[in-house]
């Protein structure tokens, strides 16, 4: 970005283990997407190292990111960025297409996650005919359809109304109970809460750090 | 390539930009149309040129004579030129080595010629046996002149298709007799002659024997000679060349003509005529290819612009499928794919509406200079690959834009 450059991250040390369901918050400017960012393959530090699953993650080019990124991470976005011009089964077929499996496999296995986040019914819908929470929940499908290792999740509920948001994170626990990595930013109190560690970020540099007691998004739900 | 998914994808995106695409199209659609129409004229021009050079052998020679119109070496103007045996026989004698056919001729327009009831007007030609190779003629049945006919000064004639066709409607005429003024001639051959209608309305009799009976002493009306071909064309031409000029100049000096003197004695030259047209005709070709090739690349850089705009309206989209796993080079090939396929849907459509329109009018056209305007298949092939080229090379750059497009910085959310 040339004479601008701006040191986002000043020094982070962090390490999650396998099964972890970690919140990573601050306010905004502290460095939280360009953390999950890096974390997520899409951007690159400057300095220091990054091992995912025993492997240097460094000096990629595009076609190994990709094929990492394919392969560990799953991705959930504040704005879903799902492909509008496709129904929720191919949206959540997509990675397993760029994975190369077979069409009649992809299907199956698609509606499998589908049919695993509540949407069964709405395979055939284009993502404008769905409501936020049911977009979120395809594009969650998606995320775990190629089976990755981590599931990033950047705001997964910050263009959901309270309801849906519980709805959404009841399912990401789900997930993390079967075992899933699972990092969420977010910048919603009673949303860190239900994850069961937070990162506290300011001015690009971890301040806190702390394992605390997961909420069920369930039992909140129904209060 | 042949995955249902890209397709669809192409499909889609074509139907999400359906007026672009449209347009598109169109200005591909008439590139290739024109340069096809304009290609298959440059060859019906050629074609035409080439028949007409055709009637006769292109290396042809002819000398004629008439007025002089200027005064010289005291001898008025106005002087009729007359050419006879001996002129013929010392221009034979004098370029022996540079000549390959030769004729004197004698002839009578417009003869009355019958043939039991029927009867016509026909150009009868008193001729040599050369002849037959100086207009280009083919025998149809029986045979031309020969050497015989024209020592015995025998009467007999060699007729055209045309004139057979009727005096004779569908009788045999060899071994007919046929009256020209009267006088029988039997019918010894049948010709037919690229130069069609206007050659084969003609008789060919021995010149001895055209002199003898309309009392022309030893009087021509022309000479004709076809020039040596070498194996390089531009050498004939030079060398046709200077014979004519030879034969203008020595002519001119044994008739005590002005050197200046353009009507006296003409020498005419098919090969330096033919050269200079052809030339002429390369370069309407390559004109009507810079045209035609100019029209196709403002189509592709239409497809091009097109294929900008469907990257730019899909780099979120292209954001998102780098994100979850998609390689540079599948993103380029999905670009490419599709400006391939829109220039190859929209060329071939204009190919076949070209090549259609030919086919449909080519047949119509009866101008001497445009004979079957048409496509040949190498040419199709040329435009073709120019397309497939044309397409590649359109989709390349917005390709790589897309493929270089940053996962984070589509995704960036506004």
């Amino acid at each position: 970005m040339g004479s601008n450059s701006l040191h986002v991250l000043k020094g982070i040390d962090f390490s999650v283990s396998e099964g972890e369901m970690v919140a990573i918050m601050g306010s905004s400017g502290s460095g939280k997407s360009t953390f999950l960012n890096i974390l997520g393959m899409l951007d690159e530090a400057d300095e220091g190292a990054y091992m995912l699953d025993g492997k240097p993650i460094k000096n990629l080019n595009e076609k190994v990111a990709a094929k990492y990124r394919n392969q560990f991470l799953g991705f959930i976005f504040q704005s879903f960025n799902l492909i509008t011009y496709k129904s929720a089964l191919d949206n959540v077929a997509m990675p397993l297409y760029y994975q190369g499996v077979k069409r009649n496999v992809r299907t199956e296995k698609a509606m499998h996650y589908l049919e695993k986040v509540g949407l069964g019914d709405w395979a055939d819908h284009l993502p404008n005919q769905l409501s936020g929470g049911q977009k979120q929940r395809v594009a969650i499908a998606r995320a775990l359809a190629s089976e990755p290792k981590v599931l990033l999740a950047d705001e997964p509920t910050g263009a959901l109304d309270t309801t849906t948001s519980y709805e959404v994170m009841e399912l990401i626990q789900a997930i993390n109970d079967e075992g899933k990595t699972i990092l969420c930013v977010t910048h919603e109190e009673d949303i860190a809460h239900m994850c069961k560690r937070i990162v506290n970020l300011k001015d690009g540099k971890i301040i806190d750090d702390s394992f605390v007691k997961q909420v069920s998004a369930k039992a909140s739900a129904n209060v | 390539m042949f995955n249902i998914e890209r397709w669809q994808e192409i499909f889609e995106s074509m139907g999400k930009n359906k007026l672009q695409t449209f347009l598109t199209m169109i200005s591909v659609f008439f590139g290739i149309f024109i340069l096809v129409i304009l290609v298959g004229f440059s060859s019906g021009i050629e074609n035409g040129v080439r028949s007409e050079f055709e009637q006769d052998a292109t290396n042809r020679l002819s000398v004629w004579t008439g007025r002089t119109t200027k005064g010289y070496k005291g001898l008025n103007p106005g002087r009729i030129i007359q050419l006879r045996n001996g002129d013929f026989e010392e221009i034979n004698r004098k370029h022996e080595e540079d000549i390959e056919y030769k004729s004197g001729l004698y002839s009578i327009w417009g003869a009355e010629v019958t043939y039991k009831k029927e009867n016509g007007n026909y150009r009868v030609e008193g001729a040599a046996p050369d002849q037959q190779f100086i207009e280009n003629a083919s025998m149809i049945s029986g045979r031309f002149l020969n050497q015989g006919d024209i020592d015995g000064g025998l009467k007999v004639a060699v007729i055209g298709q045309l004139m057979k066709s009727e005096l004779f409607k569908e009788e045999d005429p060899i071994g007919k007799s046929i009256k020209v003024f009267g006088i029988s001639f039997t019918v010894i051959g049948v010709y037919s002659d690229p130069g069609g209608e206007r050659e084969e309305k003609r008789a060919f009799i021995p010149l001895t024997t055209a002199q003898r009976v309309f009392n022309a002493g030893d009087k021509l009306r022309s000479l004709v000679y076809t020039v040596k071909m070498s194996d390089n064309f531009d050498e004939a031409v030079a060398l046709s060349a200077s014979l004519r000029d030879q034969l203008e100049y020595e002519l001119k000096s044994k008739h005590s003509v002005d050197p200046e003197d353009r009507s006296a004695v003409r020498v005419f030259d098919t090969l330096e005529e033919a050269k200079q047209i052809y030339g002429l005709i390369d370069t309407i070709r390559a004109v009507f290819w810079f045209i035609g090739l100019g029209t196709i690349i403002a189509g592709v850089m239409g497809v091009s612009n097109i294929m900008l705009i469907v990257v730019k309206e899909r780099t979120k989209e292209i954001g998102i499928r780098k994100a979850i796993g998609a390689l540079p080079s599948s993103i380029i090939a999905m670009i490419l794919q599709e400006a391939i396929f829109i220039t190859a849907i929209a060329g071939f459509l204009g190919l076949f509406a070209g090549v259609g329109l030919l086919e449909l009018i080519g047949p119509q056209i009866d101008s001497d200079f445009i004979k079957f305007p048409q496509v040949d298949f190498n040419t199709a092939m040329i435009t073709v690959t120019v397309l497939v080229a044309a397409g590649a090379l359109a989709g390349f750059v917005p390709a790589r834009r897309a493929a270089h497009i940053k996962p984070i910085e589509a995704l960036r959310d506004e």
